[in-house]
């Protein structure tokens, strides 16, 4: 299933011109809020007409309007998922969950593998007024998978909800994307999720796009990256070695160890961890005395100098492209150059628990 | 009802009738109106709203009037209904048309209002879920206004029990026939000694306005409730 899109459409002094492609996984659709991506989402699901452009679902048409083809919503046959959840608040968990099926026939998928994979099971005969944000959430998920849709859109799912509920609600985004062969499309600003998520990053700026690639390419450069230098950092997949007694995880990335905070997965599983690049210090010597725990050798791919007084250095390491954000002044200190060795350095601590992903097929298949 | 006299109780029963039917058929018609007011924006939408409170406004003899010289068998309307049989001048139906009129407008207000307050993103979900328009309507929209619909019911009915000048004007004051209970207090003035009879009549338009207020008033914190879920 590929979706593709090629829209434009304008209003007031903004235009979007947009045209990408998902393909199977998960797609971001990845900006800062104004840059057009509810409008491309909304348009997808027929809740916006947009004034030109063509919209297909694997060969379906959604949208064509030189054909004045423009499928209502209810035809469509995707599962949206809101920011705000929008549950009926007059039907209980259960009516909710089951109310596409009033209208949608031959669906395939099983109630009760939906509410297991989702823990929503003792809520079902609540109402939504009664559930908290993250459970709303579930249900929310849960509410668009039993339509089985040919299409998940999800906008901003997280936003809403505070850290503890966003580290909640992230894994069966992960889940969804591994266990459904459905694609998703996904709308997000936040370099956390894309970092977990995202098997396709489709960036967008002032209504246009400005790259698509894997999620490591796209957050790897700041040009492409939508919020700057800021969010830039480094996605590195690596294994599970080993869980030690004193609450960390050993990893395996390209053969260095690198100690992150206890994670869930299993021994073997492969995980994806984003390294912020202001979190990454460098250092010609190999450090010693040094309370950090991941030193990570390499050589300097390229140094990129920003409008402030900050530089963006990558460094290739046998885990793969690290990116630090140093000052102008330490990059001329430690003479830094494309070729020259040095040593990044990253403290165990400093990997945020919601920056360490679980397993994902998709982007770790061969 | 023992303490009503036959005209009184004839008076009461009628406008009960009068009221229930004047209701029932303005409802549907009212849920329409309320819908494309809140709802849908088309050319002619200020105009049509005009209309709808126009008997807020006016006085109510003019209303009684016009409806005298639209629907009276000579009338435009009256006299192709008089052709399928069907004569409101003077009768009973006559008197539920012009009380149907009258409490349109509350009926209108309450139920838009209760529209108003439902959450368009509500009914876009339902719309990806696979419902269609009228489906989004029956299941999301509709149960999420049935406060405000029984609301501006009893509005209405309450309105209706109440409404003496349009019925007077335009179907007169028959004893049994349009003799509502606002037209028969105002006979009871009329006579000497009738005014233990208009007193009991002014008794019952007490209670029936106060308990349609106390209703409504329960039914929107209900609605309210719902709402936030």
């Amino acid at each position: 299933m590929t979706l593709s899109v090629d829209i434009r459409h304008s209003f007031g002094d903004f235009t979007l011109d947009v045209r990408f492609e998902a393909p199977p996984g998960l797609t971001v659709l990845f900006g800062r809020s104004g840059s057009g991506k509810s409008t491309v989402i909304n348009a997808v699901a027929g809740l916006l007409a947009p004034d030109e452009g063509l919209i297909t679902v694997e060969g379906e048409t959604l949208l064509d309007r030189a054909r004045g083809i423009d499928l209502a919503p209810h035809r469509r046959g995707l599962g949206y998922i809101f920011q705000e959840g929008r549950l009926f608040p007059h039907m209980t968990v259960r009516q909710n969950l089951l109310f596409s099926r009033w209208f949608r026939k031959g669906t395939r998928s099983d109630f009760s593998d939906v509410v297991e994979m989702l823990g929503i099971g003792a809520l079902l005969d609540r109402r939504p007024g009664a559930l908290s944000g993250g459970e709303k959430q579930r249900v929310a998920i849960g509410r668009a998978l039993l339509g089985d849709p040919r299409i998940i859109l999800a906008d901003e799912p997280l936003a809403a909800l505070d850290e503890p509920r966003k580290a909640e609600i992230l894994p069966y985004f992960e889940r969804l994307r591994d266990e459904v062969s459905v694609p998703i499309l996904y709308v997000s600003h936040s370099a956390t999720e894309v970092a977990r998520l995202a098997t396709t990053v489709v960036t967008l700026e002032n209504g246009r796009v400005t790259g698509q690639g894997p999620a490591s390419g796209i957050l790897g450069d700041p040009m492409l990256t939508p919020l700057g230098a800021r969010a830039a950092g480094a996605v590195l997949v690596t294994t599970v070695a080993r869980h030690h007694d004193d609450g960390l995880t050993e990893l395996n990335a390209g053969g260095i160890a690198m100690f992150v905070p206890r994670v869930a997965q299993g021994v073997g599983q492969p995980l994806r961890i984003r390294i912020a690049a202001q979190e990454v210090i460098l250092s010609r010597q190999q450090p010693e005395g040094l309370s950090a725990l991941n030193i990570l050798p390499g050589t300097v791919e390229r140094l990129r100098a920003g409008a402030g007084p900050g530089a963006l250095v990558s460094v290739i390491t046998p885990a793969g492209t690290i990116l630090a954000r140093v000052t102008q002044r330490s990059a001329r200190a430690l003479r830094l150059a494309e070729g020259v060795t040095c040593y990044a350095i990253v403290k165990s601590v400093a990997i945020a628990p919601e920056d360490v992903g679980g397993a994902d097929r998709l982007s770790t298949a061969p | 009802m023992g303490w009503l006299g036959p005209q009184e109780w004839e008076a009461v029963a009628l406008s009960l009738r009068v009221s229930f039917w004047a209701t029932l058929v303005s409802l549907p018609l009212g849920i329409f109106v309320a819908h494309a007011l809140a709802r849908w924006s088309f050319p002619g939408k200020q105009v049509l709203n005009g209309l709808v409170h126009l008997p807020l406004i006016l006085p109510p003899v003019v209303t009684g009037y016009l409806l005298l010289l639209t629907f009276g068998t000579k009338g435009p309307i009256g006299s192709l209904l008089q052709d399928m049989g069907i004569v409101l001048a003077f009768r009973w139906t006559g008197a539920a048309l012009a009380a149907g009129v009258m409490g349109f407008p509350l009926m209108v207000r309450a139920i838009r209002l209760s529209i108003e307050a439902v959450d368009p993103k509500l009914e876009q979900a339902a719309s990806t879920l696979g419902a269609s328009r009228i489906w989004v309507f029956a299941t999301v929209t509709l149960p999420l206004i049935l406060p405000g619909i029984i609301a501006g019911s009893i509005l209405g009915f309450a309105k209706a029990m109440g409404e003496f000048g349009a019925t007077i004007t335009f179907v007169s004051n028959i004893p049994g026939e349009t003799r509502t209970v606002p037209s028969a207090i105002y006979a009871f003035l009329q006579v000497p000694g009738g005014e233990t009879s208009a007193m009991r009549l002014v008794l019952v338009s007490v209670l029936v306005a106060m308990g349609a207020l106390l209703m409504s008033e329960w039914l929107a914190r209900k609605a309210a409730k719902r709402m936030s879920g």
